[in-house]
C-alpha cells in the first residue's frame, strides 16, 4: 500500500497504480477519456489533469496528468485548486471545437460520458467562432453506425479494437485535427467484438447500429441483469425494453466471467426475442385445418395434461435450471431426458468429471486471461466461445508484462509497454480440424483430424508424464511438436489447456484433462477449462438425466406425451429419427418461445418466456450459476416454462424462490442457487429495486391511448425488481445491479461507482455462485487411452462440423443484424483433397453423412487439415446428424 | 580565420566529397583509431569530455545520453535524425550533401560507443538529394569494408541503412521518428522510458541529429581540449549558424559556438537589405521565442540565449524585417504547426488549429480584443508539460513572444479590422 495526499488528506492506495485509477477508486471524481480502466493509460486525452506538489512545501505545484502520475507513497496533488480546474475545462471547451452540438438526434445523448464529462468540468460556454471539421462516414456493416463528427479522438476506439481485441481492419488514418476512426475502405467490421466499440466510444461515434432501428431514448429503457443465452461461457448482460420490445443488449460487468466486454453474438443475437416466429398464445392442432391455431389457455392446458407417469419430458440445455427442473417434476426423474444426443451428453458429463476430478484448477473467464501458458484442442475459440479467445489474447499479453515490469514500466503505461514488448507474446498452442482466428497469434498451431488431435494431446501429456498413456505409432513430426508444447507449458507457472466438444471426441477431452493433470504433477499451478455449446449445457447436465437417444428408446413403441421443453430436435437430430420420435408419441407438446421446426409438428405449443420475460439461473462452463431476472412483463399468454409445467403438474409454484427450495430439497446440488439474488420479497430500505432509471418518461402517456388511467405496474412475483421507475436507488448486491447510474455518471463508465476499485470486483462481489469445485490437489490421475491414427475408408471422407460465431447457434441466428453475418451452406476441401476428388471451387456435391444428405457448393480451403471434409456447423440446409462422421461426396453433373 | 572541423572539406562546386577525397582529408582515422584499439566505454568518455551537446535543437549531452544506454541486451539501435523539417532550418542538409562520409564515420563512432549493432539515417522525405549521396557514399564505404561486417579489420560489425521519411515535421521528434521507423503512425512515445532503454522495436537505442555526429571525428580525433577551443564559450565546438530572411546573404555559416547575433546577421549575412530594417529573429528554428534588436550582442550558444527567454534550437534563424507583418507571420508558423500536429493529444490538435483560426481572423481584419487573451490562455495552455511533446510548446514559443513583443501590432490589427502591412 502507498499513502498519497489529496488535497493534504491522507488515503491509502494499492502499489502500482497511477493517479487516476487511485483516485476514481477512493471515490473521487476526476473527468477522463482516453483512460478505460481495461485499456489503460496512454496520456493522450489530457482530461485528468490534476496537480501535483513535490512536498509540503510546494504551494505552486505542476500540473500533471492523472492517467500517466504513478500514485507512489508520499505523493501529494489536489484534484480541485483553480489551474487544473480551469485546464480541464479547456480541454472539453477544445474539444467541442469540433464536435457538433448534435446531442438532442444522437443515439449517445443521455448515456454520454463526452456529456457528462463537460458538466464535470464546468465548461459552458464556448467562444469557438470558427468552422467546424466534418468527415464522410462509413458503412462499417449491421451492427456498428459511424458519425465520425463527433469524435474527440480519444483513441480507445482503434485501441480497443486493435491492441486489446487483435482486430485488424479499424484504423486511424491522417493527422492532426482531422484523424479519423475507421476502415481503409466501406465494409463489414471483421472483429467479432466489434460491438464493444458502442461501449468503448465515450460519444456517439460508434453506436449499436441495431438499437437504431427501433432506438428509444436511453432514459426510457427498463433494464434488468442478464445472463447470455447464446454460448456456454455465462456473459452478463444488461438487456433494456421498451414498449413491449426488447431494444437493446449491453455488457454487464462481471468481474470473475466477461468483465468489461461482449462478443457480437451475444450483444446482437437478442432480436429473436422481439422475432415473427416468437409463439405469443397457446397453440393446438385445429381438428378441421390440421394446421396450428391459437387456443385459450385452460384448452391448452387441457390437451396437453398426460395422465401421470405417461409423459415422458425432454429438457434442453437452452433452457433454465428451473424449467428443466420443472419439466423434470412433471414427468418424473426417470422420464426426463436431456435432449442432447448421446455423443454430446456423454462428452458434457465426462468434461464435468474431469473438471471435478482434478487436480487442475477450473478457472473462471478472468482466470483464463491470467495463464502464462496455453494449450487450446479441439476448439475454434472465436466461433465458439468468443469471450474466452478475447481472455487467451489478454493472457498472451499479460504472460509478457513482467518483462516491461523489470524494465521499469507501470503494467498501466500502457502505450510503452507495447512499445518494448512489440509483438512477444505468452505461449498459445493450437490444434483444430481447421486454420482459427488466432492462428497469427500462436506459436504453435496444427491442423488435424479430431484423433489427431487427441493423439497430439495425449503425446504432449505423456511428454510431461511418463505415467500418461502415450500414442502409438506417432509421426515424428507430430512427436516433436508435442515435445515443444510440453515443453513450453512446463516453463509456465500457471498454463492452462482449453478444450471442448467442438470436434464431438472425447479423446480430445480426456486428452485436454491428461495434459493439464501432467502439469499439475510437474507442480504447476495448471488449470483446465472446457467450453460447453449451449448456456445451460452444464446445468443440465449436473441434473444427470439420460441422453435424447435414451429418450428416443423409450419412447420406442410408443408413448402418451411427449413433452419438449425450448429444443428444436431437429437441430439435434437427423430428420428421420426425430421424425419417428414424435410420430411415438400420441400428443406432442412443445414449451417454446419461437415456432421451430419441432413445434411445428407438436399437438400443442405452450408460449416460454425468453430470458427477457422470465426469470431463472443458467450454469456456464465453469459451473457458475447465474440468475438472469426478467426486463420486461411477458405479454399474452406468455410465461416462463417452469410455470407452464407448474400449472400442468396442478399444483403450480407460486415464485422462484418456491420453486428453487424445492429444486435444492430435490437436488441438493443445486441447494446453493437460492442465493444468486436476493428473494422476491428482499426489500431495500423498505422498497423494491427499480427497472427504469429515474428520468423514465412517459409512465402516465404510454397507455393513454387505451386508457386515461395510469396502468397498473405489472407484478413480477419473482424478483425484488418492480416495473417502475420508484424504488430502492442506492448499494444493492451486483445481481440486482440493473444499470450503472451514479450521480454525475450517466453513461457505462459509471461502473466505476459500483466496484471495489477501478477495474475490480463488483461491489460486495462478483455475481454466481461455482457449482463445480475441482479436488485440487487430487493425485494426478491419466484416462483414456490415445485412438489410432486417423484411418481413411475408401472414398468416404470424414466430415467435421466447423462453428461460426454468426449462424451456428440457433437463437442469434434468427437475429437480423447476426443472420446478416452468417455464412451460407458449403462444404469445405483442402486443396490437395479437392484435387484427388475432382472439385473445384463452386460444383455443386450431394454429401451423404448418417442418414441425411445435402447438396452444397464446394468451398476450397488451404486451411483445412487434409482428409477432412467440413460443413458449418447449425447453419440451415446442413443435415444435424452427429459429426464427425463419415460421408460420402458426389459431384453433381450439370444439368 | 578559425577551424571548421564540419565544413572544410565541403566542396565549393557542390559535388558531394568522395570517400578517397574524404579519407585524403584524414578522414576515417578517427574510426581507425576507436575501432583500432579504443573500447567504446572510452569512446563515449571521450565525447563526454569533449562537452558535445546535442545539435538537433535540445542542447542535451551527447556522451550523457549514450550513458544511459544498458550494456546488456542485443540488438541495439543507432537511429540518425536527419529529418529537417523545422522552418527555417537547412543545416544537416549541407552536411548530408556535401560530405556524406564525415556522417557515415561519426555513426561508426557513436555506434561502436553505444554497441550498436545496426544503424538508420532518418532522412526527411524531400531530402532526395542527400539520399543518393548518402546511399552512394553508404555503398562505397561498404566496398571498403568500412561499413559491415569486421569494420577496420575489428570484431565490430555494423550493418547502416537509409530510411526515408514520409514527410511529417513530428517525426524529428525522436520518440515519433522510431514509431515511423517502424511503420507505425508518426505519434510521439510516452516518456519515460526513453529510447535508451526501449527505443527502436523496444530494443535500446540511440537517436542522434546529424551535425551532432558530425562532430564525433574530431572530438576522437583531436581530442577534448581541442573541441573544446574551438567555442568561446563552455560548450564545445562549432555550430552551423544560418540566417534567412531580407537579409543581403543568406546562408549558412560553421562559426564558433558563443558568436553573437549580430556577428552572424551583419558580418555573414551582410546585414539587413536596403530599404528594411531588422524587427526580430527567431534563433533556432521556428519553435523558438523571439529575440528583438536588443539582443544583437547575446552570444549565440545554449545557456545564454535561453537566459535571455529563447533557445539556440537548430542555430538557424529567421530574421525579420519591418516590412513584414509579424501577426502574418506567427500566422504563418502556427499553421505550420497546426498541420504538423499529430492529432494525439487535445491540445495540440484542437488548440492549434483554433489559434490559427483566430490569428487568421486578426490578420484579416476580423479581430476581436478577446482574442488576445485566447491567445494569452493558450500559450499557457499549451506549454510544456500540459501536452503530450514538445511540439505544442514549441509552436508556442514564436506566438508568446510575438504577444510580447509585438502586441501593439496585434492590438492595431483588431483596431483598425486590417492588416496595416497590407
Amino acid at each position: 500500500m502507498a499513502t498519497i495526499y489529496i488535497d493534504n488528506a491522507p488515503y491509502e492506495v494499492k502499489d502500482g497504480q497511477n493517479l487516476l485509477q487511485a483516485c476514481l477508486s477512493l471515490g473521487f471524481n476526476v473527468p477522463y477519456f482516453c483512460w478505460h480502466p481495461a485499456l489503460q493509460s496512454v496520456g493522450a486525452c489530457r482530461q485528468c489533469a490534476v496537480k501535483q506538489y513535490r512536498d509540503e512545501k510546494d504551494t505552486a505545484g505542476k500540473i500533471v496528468m492523472a492517467c500517466m502520475t504513478p500514485a507512489t507513497d508520499g505523493t501529494r496533488i489536489t484534484i480541485d485548486d483553480a489551474e487544473s480546474r480551469a485546464f480541464r475545462a479547456q480541454v472539453i471547451e477544445w474539444l467541442m471545437t469540433n464536435h457538433p452540438h448534435d446531442c438532442p438526434v444522437c443515439d449517445e445523448g443521455g448515456e454520454c460520458h463526452l456529456q457528462d464529462m463537460t458538466i464535470m468540468s464546468g465548461h459552458t460556454y464556448r467562444e469557438y467562432r470558427f468552422t467546424k471539421r466534418t468527415y464522410n462516414n462509413q458503412n462499417l456493416g449491421p451492427f456498428i453506425n459511424h458519425e465520425m463528427n463527433r469524435c474527440i479522438q480519444c483513441y480507445r476506439c482503434v485501441r480497443f479494437y486493435r491492441d486489446y481485441a487483435n482486430g485488424g481492419d479499424l484504423a486511424p488514418f491522417a493527422s492532426h485535427n482531422h484523424v479519423f476512426f475507421g476502415r481503409h475502405e466501406d465494409g463489414v467490421l471483421e472483429s467479432e467484438f466489434s460491438g464493444n466499440l458502442v461501449e468503448v466510444c465515450p460519444t456517439g461515434v460508434f453506436t449499436d447500429k441495431s438499437f437504431k432501428q427501433h432506438f428509444t431514448r436511453p432514459w426510457d429503457l427498463q433494464s434488468a441483469p442478464s445472463v447470455c443465452v447464446h454460448c456456454g461461457l455465462g456473459c452478463n448482460v444488461t438487456p433494456s425494453e421498451r414498449y413491449g420490445a426488447l431494444r437493446r443488449i449491453r455488457n454487464r460487468y462481471n468481474g470473475e466471467v466477461n468483465g468489461y466486454f461482449l462478443c457480437d453474438r451475444g450483444r446482437y443475437g437478442y432480436e429473436f426475442v422481439n422475432g415473427a416466429g416468437r409463439v405469443r398464445q397457446p397453440l393446438a392442432r385445429c381438428k378441421d385445418t390440421g394446421e396450428l391455431a391459437p387456443v385459450p389457455k385452460d384448452e391448452a392446458l387441457a390437451l396437453a395434461r398426460a395422465p401421470q407417469g405417461a409423459a415422458i419430458g425432454i429438457g434442453s440445455p437452452r433452457a433454465s435450471l428451473e424449467s428443466n427442473f420443472a419439466l423434470r417434476q412433471l414427468v418424473g426423474a426417470d422420464r426426463f431426458f436431456m435432449g442432447v444426443p448421446k455423443r454430446g451428453h456423454q462428452l458434457l458429463s465426462s468434461m464435468i468429471s474431469l473438471l471435478r476430478g482434478g487436480p487442475a484448477r477450473v478457472p473462471s473467464l478472468r482466470e483464463v486471461g491470467e495463464a502464462d501458458a496455453v494449450f487450446v484442442l479441439g476448439e475454434d475459440l472465436t466461433n465458439t466461445a468468443p469471450l474466452m479467445a478475447l481472455q487467451v489474447y489478454q493472457a498472451q499479453y499479460r504472460a509478457v508484462l513482467p518483462e516491461a515490469e523489470k524494465a521499469g514500466i507501470p503494467a498501466w503505461n500502457d502505450a510503452p509497454v507495447r512499445e518494448l514488448l512489440q509483438d512477444k507474446r505468452g505461449f498459445l498452442a493450437l490444434a483444430t480440424p481447421a486454420e482459427t482466428k488466432m492462428d497469427v497469434f500462436a506459436a504453435t498451431k496444427c491442423h488435424a483430424a479430431p484423433d489427431e488431435i487427441a493423439r497430439l494431446g495425449f503425446a504432449v501429456a505423456h511428454a510431461l508424464n511418463a505415467a500418461a498413456p502415450a500414442p502409438e505409432g506417432l509421426a515424428a513430426d507430430v512427436a516433436a511438436l508435442a515435445a515443444g508444447i510440453a515443453e513450453a507449458l512446463r516453463a509456465a507457472k500457471r498454463p492452462l489447456i482449453i478444450s471442448g466438444p467442438s470436434c464431438g471426441s472425447e479423446a480430445i477431452v480426456l486428452a485436454a484433462a491428461n495434459v493439464a493433470s501432467a502439469l499439475c504433477a510437474a507442480g504447476l499451478d495448471a488449470a483446465l477449462s472446457f467450453v460447453v455449446p449451449e448456456c445451460n449445457s452444464i446445468g443440465l447436465a449436473l441434473m444427470d438425466a439420460g441422453s435424447l437417444d435414451d429418450a428416443m428408446q423409450a419412447a420406442e413403441g410408443g408413448v402418451d406425451t411427449l413433452i419438449i421443453l425450448e429444443n428444436d430436435l431437429y437441430r439435434r437430430a437427423d430428420r428421420a429419427s426425430v421424425d419417428r420420435l414424435l410420430g411415438a408419441a400420441k400428443n406432442v407438446v412443445v414449451l417454446d418461445h419461437t415456432l421451430h421446426a419441432t413445434a411445428q409438428k407438436a399437438a400443442v405449443v405452450l408460449p416460454a418466456a425468453t430470458f427477457a420475460e422470465g426469470d431463472g439461473s443458467l450454469v456456464n462452463n465453469e459451473g457458475r450459476a447465474q440468475r438472469f431476472i426478467q426486463v420486461m412483463p411477458p405479454q399474452e399468454a406468455i410465461q416462463e416454462s417452469w410455470r407452464w409445467c407448474g400449472e400442468l403438474l396442478g399444483k403450480p409454484w407460486k415464485n422462484l424462490d418456491v420453486l428453487l427450495a424445492q429444486l435444492g430439497a430435490v437436488l441438493p446440488g443445486f441447494a446453493e442457487l437460492a442465493k444468486l439474488a436476493p428473494p422476491a420479497d428482499a426489500r431495500f430500505g423498505g422498497q423494491r429495486l427499480p427497472r427504469q432509471p429515474h428520468r423514465y418518461s412517459g409512465r402516465t402517456a404510454m397507455q393513454a391511448h387505451l386508457s386515461v388511467h395510469e396502468p397498473q405496474i405489472p407484478n413480477d412475483p419473482d424478483s425484488a425488481f418492480t416495473f417502475s421507475m420508484e424504488g430502492f436507488r442506492g448499494a444493492v448486491p451486483a445481481a440486482v445491479v440493473p444499470s450503472y447510474y451514479a450521480p454525475g455518471w450517466n453513461s457505462v463508465q459509471g461502473l466505476n461507482k459500483f466496484q471495489e476499485e477501478v477495474g475490480g470486483p463488483m461491489r460486495g462481489g462478483d455475481p454466481g455462485v461455482r457449482l463445480i469445485a475441482a479436488a485440487q490437489g487430487a493425485r494426478a490421475e491419466f484416462r483414456g487411452a490415445p485412438p489410432a491414427a486417423q484411418a481413411t475408408r475408401g472414398a468416404e471422407r470424414l466430415i467435421v462440423s466447423l462453428p461460426h460465431v454468426f449462424g451456428s447457434e440457433e437463437l442469434s441466428a434468427l437475429s437480423g443484424p447476426v443472420a446478416e453475418r452468417a455464412p451460407q451452406p458449403y462444404l469445405a476441401v483442402n486443396e490437395a483433397d479437392a484435387a484427388a476428388m475432382a472439385l473445384s471451387q463452386g460444383d455443386v456435391v450431394e454429401l451423404s453423412v448418417g442418414n441425411a444428405q445435402a447438396v452444397l457448393p464446394v468451398e476450397v480451403r488451404a486451411s483445412l487439415a487434409p482428409g477432412l471434409v467440413g460443413v458449418p456447423a447449425g447453419i440451415a440446409g446442413i443435415p444435424a446428424v452427429q459429426l464427425p462422421g463419415w460421408g460420402t461426396i458426389t459431384k453433381r453433373t450439370e444439368g | 580565420m578559425s577551424e571548421k572541423p564540419l565544413t572544410e572539406r565541403i566542396r565549393p562546386d557542390g559535388a558531394p566529397v568522395t570517400l578517397s577525397e574524404y579519407e585524403q582529408a584524414g578522414g576515417y582515422q578517427a574510426a581507425r583509431k576507436a575501432l583500432g584499439g579504443m573500447a567504446p566505454k572510452e569512446v563515449m568518455q571521450a565525447v563526454k569530455d569533449s562537452g558535445l551537446r546535442g545539435r538537433g535543437g535540445a542542447g542535451f549531452p551527447t556522451g550523457v545520453k549514450w550513458s544511459f544506454v544498458p550494456e546488456g541486451p542485443h540488438p541495439k539501435y543507432l537511429v540518425v535524425n536527419g529529418d529537417e523539417m523545422e522552418p527555417g532550418t537547412f543545416k544537416d542538409r549541407l552536411l548530408l550533401e556535401g560530405d556524406p562520409h564525415l556522417l557515415i564515420e561519426g555513426v561508426i563512432l557513436s555506434s561502436y560507443a553505444i554497441g550498436a549493432d545496426v544503424a538508420y539515417i532518418f532522412l526527411r522525405g524531400e531530402y532526395l538529394l542527400a539520399e543518393r549521396r548518402m546511399k552512394e557514399a553508404i555503398a562505397a564505404a561498404y566496398a571498403r569494408g568500412y561499413l559491415g561486417k569486421h569494420i577496420f579489420g575489428s570484431d565490430y560489425n555494423l550493418e547502416l541503412y537509409v530510411h526515408m521519411s514520409g514527410g511529417r515535421y513530428i517525426c524529428g521528434e525522436e520518440t515519433a521518428l522510431l514509431n515511423a521507423l517502424e511503420g507505425k503512425r508518426g505519434n510521439p512515445r510516452t516518456k519515460p522510458p526513453f529510447p535508451q532503454i526501449s527505443g527502436l522495436w523496444g530494443k535500446p537505442s540511440i537517436v542522434n541529429n546529424v551535425e551532432t555526429l558530425c562532430n564525433l571525428p574530431g572530438i576522437l580525433v583531436k581530442g577534448a581540449d581541442w573541441f573544446k577551443g574551438l567555442s568561446r564559450t563552455p560548450n564545445g565546438g562549432t555550430k552551423l549558424f544560418g540566417v534567412s530572411g531580407k537579409v543581403r546573404n543568406p546562408g549558412l555559416w560553421e562559426l564558433p559556438l558563443g558568436v553573437s547575433v549580430r556577428e552572424v546577421i551583419e558580418e555573414c549575412a551582410g546585414g539587413m537589405r536596403d530599404g528594411v530594417s531588422l524587427r526580430g529573429i527567431i534563433p533556432g528554428g521556428a519553435s523558438t521565442d523571439f529575440l528583438t534588436e536588443e539582443h544583437m550582442d547575446v552570444a549565440l550558444d545554449y545557456e545564454t540565449v535561453a537566459q535571455v527567454g529563447s533557445r539556440l534550437g537548430t542555430g538557424t534563424m529567421i530574421v525579420m524585417d519591418d516590412k513584414t507583418c509579424p501577426v502574418g507571420m506567427v500566422r504563418n508558423l502556427i499553421q505550420f504547426f497546426a498541420v504538423e500536429s499529430c492529432g494525439w493529444c487535445t491540445p495540440c490538435r484542437d488548440g492549434l488549429p483554433w489559434i490559427e483560426k483566430t490569428l487568421g481572423a486578426i490578420d484579416t481584419g476580423k479581430g476581436q480584443m478577446s482574442d488576445l487573451a485566447m491567445l494569452d490562455e493558450h500559450v499557457k495552455w499549451l506549454g510544456p508539460g500540459m501536452t503530450f511533446c514538445a511540439l505544442a510548446p514549441g509552436a508556442m514559443a514564436p506566438l508568446g513572444s510575438a504577444l510580447k513583443y509585438y502586441r501593439e501590432d496585434f492590438e492595431r490589427h483588431i483596431r483598425e479590422q486590417r492588416c496595416p502591412w497590407k
